[in-house]
């Protein structure tokens, strides 16, 4: 860990808040990637019969 | 072959999906490149002191929060004029990542200003721009969200988009046509004098370049959940007559 000095608490929370909304962005679309994808297998399957 | 069969619905899943895990690999490699060495590896600058690490941050997540905006007026343009339903369903794709990048952008800036002006906010024109960017990239969402017909959803925020164009430029070019304010001119210029200096410079064209790749590889995903729940819809519709 490098030596931040008396800006630690600064650096240390930009880096953890764009770090967070990033990972959450990322979690998000993937999450409603894997849902969108699933329910439209579902009906493609319930319209083959 | 003409580049308009690429946005045709199928031929843009069929190229996207082995583009979509190498986008997502150089974002991960770019991006923990360029934030490891500038955190861990840059030396503290003369005034700033460790703050200007936030620069790996603040500077690539405002660049890429006005580009995703021009995207999605390109992408409106094209739907507006050529009537491509996948440019329409890219720009509103984009949107939910623009907003990130704007509230990094803003978040980092307050974080920044505050050990450096003596204040989290100010009503810079570079800032209160920005704030007015981020406003408009909710009022695109919140267009998108309240229209049912999907043509009607995309022609409302397609000329929604082309107003919030004006503070897309004016967030970018504030700085360089109003010398008050507090923020200071651009981070990056093609003059050597103006530009951050190489030990910082290098590491944060890494950040940038991770920003920009995870900004493609979440379109990409976030298109191609848009062009399956469309397909969804139809699908439920018609079973439902």
């Amino acid at each position: 860990m490098p030596d931040l000095g008396k800006y630690a608490a600064e650096v240390l929370l930009a880096y953890g808040v764009s770090i967070a909304i990033l990972a959450t962005l990322v979690a998000m679309s993937w999450r409603q990637s894997r849902r969108v994808r699933r329910d439209l297998e579902a009906a493609e399957a319930r319209k083959n019969g | 072959m003409s580049m308009w069969e690429y946005a045709n619905p199928k031929r843009f899943m069929s190229w996207t999906g082995p583009v979509l895990p190498w986008a997502f690999g150089g974002a991960a490699v770019c991006l923990s490149v360029g934030l490891i060495w500038g955190f861990f590896f840059t030396p503290d600058e003369a005034r700033q002191g460790s703050t200007v690490k936030i620069i790996y941050l603040h500077v690539p997540a405002a660049l890429m929060a006005i580009n995703a905006w021009i995207m999605m007026l390109v992408a409106s343009l094209i739907w507006l004029v050529r009537r491509h339903h996948v440019s329409a369903l890219a720009a509103k794709a984009a949107a939910p990542v623009g907003v990130a990048m704007t509230l990094i952008a803003l978040a980092t800036g307050a974080i920044w200003g505050q050990p450096m002006w003596g204040t989290y906010w100010a009503w810079d024109p570079r800032l209160t721009s920005f704030l007015i960017l981020f406003l408009f990239y909710l009022g695109y969402m919140a267009l998108w969200a309240a229209i049912d017909d999907p043509d009607t959803a995309a022609d409302l925020t397609s000329v929604l988009c082309m107003v919030g164009s004006v503070f897309a430029l004016l967030s970018r070019y504030a700085v360089n046509f109003w010398n008050q304010g507090l923020h200071q001119g651009a981070s990056l210029s093609l003059d050597k004098e103006k530009n951050v200096a190489d030990v910082f410079y290098q590491p944060l064209l890494f950040a940038i370049a991770g920003f920009v790749l995870l900004f493609f590889a979440l379109v990409l995903l976030r298109t191609r959940t848009e062009i399956r729940t469309r397909r969804l819809r139809a699908l439920i519709r018609r079973e439902g007559q």
